[in-house]
């Protein structure tokens, strides 16, 4: 006897904005979870690499984008060399700030940065800092 | 009554532009746009000029009419073109078709900063305007300004922390706004490239040998007696000692310099 | 041998001498870095997603000079634009397969770059690092007047200069370009297992703290392994592992210091090139110590 997940139109469509924006076939995932062992940042995470393609894949957009590991990852494409599935988790990640960021939601505020921070960081942390957590 | 009086007054301000033409003798008119309303227009007149013309009296975005002040930002599109255009409209002529609005502010914000205190380093750009590394080389801020300034490239140096290149690429800056209307990281170009002139001016701007002469040979009274023969002179004479003095000057210039 | 070069931001600020050096470097080596004429930021991150390409139009535009160059005759015919940071490679060369590949998107990129000549698809991004292999390191230790023989170094990957794949110069699981460059100036080089293991990049801005985590294990790691010294190849991984020692000091009270500098030092110092080119002064923890207690600064 087989059981079968009907997903909800809302989560079937999350699902297919997500797999369009990252170019990721997440329906592909086998849930190995090679990428959650092999992410240096797994320690800072409130979801695994492998929950987050999971409930990507059951289109669970609210508790994906409340979560902190989306901005956790730091696109070392640890994950992607590794996954068995040729799956760029990183891609997914960046989908699923993107669709915040494009609701006008940043996740840093430039004006309450700390002077100090900013006379100290080079640019490279900053450029690359405002391009993944502002929109 | 009062309309026609302010009507015939821009009629006469007019003149200098579409000068001994009557108004019966204009051949050419142009249909314009503002804020979606069509009016008939000499084609000749500067925008600013056709919008008195039709009737609107500036209290603001309005200023010095020669293309300096930078007050009156104009953003417009032509008839069959998806191009949204830019420009100052006391420096530019209207053209059948330009559907047209004038921008009376540009709503800007601008660190506070202490030129005396402020370090001259190269992530100096970085503390008081941090939104530059949201930069993405759209280059849409060059292509909106009317100065033909390479704004993006300015905004490049500041982000390197190169005060001179920014000084040097925005020295013609009027501060319109336009550029920081139109950026879509939301950069206020015209103060970050302010900054940087008044930061290169106080820091960077190697100070000219011969000022330095000069001012010591002031001290040391080399001009006194001619400032004191100055100083007694009527107020005709010193006219004619101007007047002189510009006659020596412009042949002095005509001969390319050379005494 | 002339080559265009991408300088990319921080090299022009805060990391100065890892520039400075490179260029002697490369110079000793009979290679001028021709710096672009004009250059914007490269944008460091390569954009993920599939629809945006506003942020491609950054790295092109870079591309775009590189044509340009040889139209003016700033090279001769040389297409290859060489970087020296692991990020601006990254991001240069990704944005670039992408419109090599794909001429549909390169026409439009074109299209919205508009004023700019249009890009053609014909440069290939490089890393100063294998303009280094394909001179051979054989030429390279002709030049050594220093061997580094007295130094443990461990070699510090990062992420973007392997991952992923179409863009790594080296197998990403199991790169050795960096040693084998090393051992080629004399330099015992030690196992590091944490050597491609990612320092936290730009969560260095949000989260310094968990950066610093990171910057402990990864530095503690090449301790063990009786490392005295880390060279990278990336401005952004030798701020995090160099300046986030600081807060790493004040967590693990037990934590010695360990000097984190640009491949490019190590190498100008073995070529016996100036001190002040060096640059070891302008990192956070200065190897100077080490250097003079190893009598690499005895003629000073």
């Amino acid at each position: 006897m087989s059981k079968m997940i009907d997903l909800s139109k809302e989560a079937d469509e999350f699902l297919k904005k997500i797999e369009e924006l990252s170019g990721e076939k997440i329906t592909s995932c086998i849930q190995c979870g090679i990428c959650s062992g092999s992410c240096p940042m797994i320690n800072e995470m409130d979801l695994t690499p492998a929950q987050i393609m999971l409930m990507t894949l059951l289109g669970q957009k609210e508790e994906l984008l409340k979560s902190k590991s989306i901005w956790i990852c730091a696109s070392c494409y640890t994950c992607t060399v590794r996954c068995p599935r040729e799956l760029d988790l990183s891609k997914v990640a960046e989908a699923l700030r993107q669709v915040k960021l494009r609701l006008s939601i940043d996740r840093i505020d430039i004006n309450k940065m700390d002077k100090a921070d900013l006379e100290e960081l080079p640019p490279i942390a900053l450029v690359s800092a405002f391009r993944k957590f502002t929109g | 009554m009062v309309k026609k009086d302010i009507m015939e007054e821009i009629a006469k301000a007019n003149k200098s532009v579409i000068k001994g033409v009557d108004k019966k003798d204009i051949e050419h008119w142009a249909t314009i746009y503002i804020m979606g309303k069509a009016y008939r227009v000499p084609a000749d007149l500067t925008i600013m000029q056709a919008m008195e013309y039709a009737g609107y009296k500036f209290i603001r975005s309005c200023g010095c009419r020669a293309g300096f002040c930078g007050a009156c930002s104009t953003i417009y599109r032509l008839k069959g073109d998806y191009k949204l255009q830019t420009a100052m409209a006391c420096q530019t002529r209207v053209e059948d078709g330009m559907y047209l609005v004038q921008l009376p502010f540009s709503p800007a914000e601008k660190p506070i900063y202490d030129i005396d205190t402020v370090e001259y380093e190269e992530n100096s750009f970085l503390k008081y305007f941090p939104e530059i590394a949201r930069c993405v080389s759209c280059n849409t801020c060059t292509k909106a300004c009317p100065q033909d300034l390479e704004v993006m490239d300015f905004i490049q140096a500041a982000l390197r922390g190169d005060f001179k290149k920014v000084a040097e690429l925005s020295f013609d800056c009027i501060q319109c706004g336009l550029c920081a209307i139109r950026c879509p990281a939301e950069i206020v170009q015209y103060n970050v490239a302010q900054f940087g002139r008044i930061m290169y001016g106080k820091y960077g701007f190697k100070e000219n040998e011969f000022l330095e002469k000069r001012v010591t040979e002031i001290k040391e009274g080399k001009f006194d007696k001619e400032f004191k023969r100055l100083l007694s002179l009527s107020g005709n004479k010193i006219v004619d000692v101007y007047k002189k003095q510009q006659a020596t000057k412009s042949k002095y210039l005509k001969k390319g310099g050379k005494k | 041998m002339k080559i265009p070069y991408y300088p990319g931001c921080t090299l022009k600020t805060k990391a100065k001498n890892f520039e400075r050096s490179s260029i002697a470097v490369a110079e000793m080596l009979g290679v001028e870095l021709v710096e672009l004429p004009k250059w914007n930021c490269c944008g460091v991150v390569h954009s993920l997603t599939s629809d945006d390409l506003i942020h491609h139009l950054a790295p092109i535009r870079n591309l775009v000079r590189v044509q340009e160059m040889n139209e003016e005759k700033l090279v001769e015919d040389e297409f290859r634009l060489v970087t020296l940071c692991s990020m601006c490679y990254n991001t240069l060369k990704r944005s670039n397969l992408r419109f090599i590949e794909n001429y549909e998107e390169r026409e439009k990129i074109n299209s919205i770059m508009e004023r700019e000549e249009d890009y053609k698809g014909n440069v290939k991004v490089v890393h100063f690092l294998e303009i280094l292999r394909d001179i051979g390191y054989d030429k390279i230790s002709d030049k050594i007047k220093k061997p580094l023989d007295k130094l443990k170094i461990a070699v510090y990957y990062g992420c973007n200069l392997l991952r992923p794949k179409e863009v790594g110069i080296d197998d990403p699981e199991n790169p050795d370009i960096l040693e084998t460059l090393f051992e080629s100036l004399g330099a015992e080089v030690t196992l590091f297992p944490y050597k491609k293991m990612c320092c936290g990049s730009y969560q260095t801005v949000l989260d310094k703290e968990s950066v610093a985590d990171l910057t402990y294990n990864i530095l503690s790691n090449a301790k063990e392994h009786h490392a005295e010294i880390v060279v990278t190849s990336c401005p952004l991984c030798a701020f995090n592992l160099d300046n986030r020692q600081e807060i790493v000091r004040s967590k693990h009270s037990e934590f010695k210091a360990i000097p984190v500098v640009y491949f490019s030092q190590l190498m100008a110092l073995a070529f016996g090139l100036n001190i002040e080119i060096c640059g070891f002064d302008s990192n956070y923890i200065s190897a100077l110590p080490l250097l003079k207690k190893k009598g690499y600064l005895k003629n000073k």
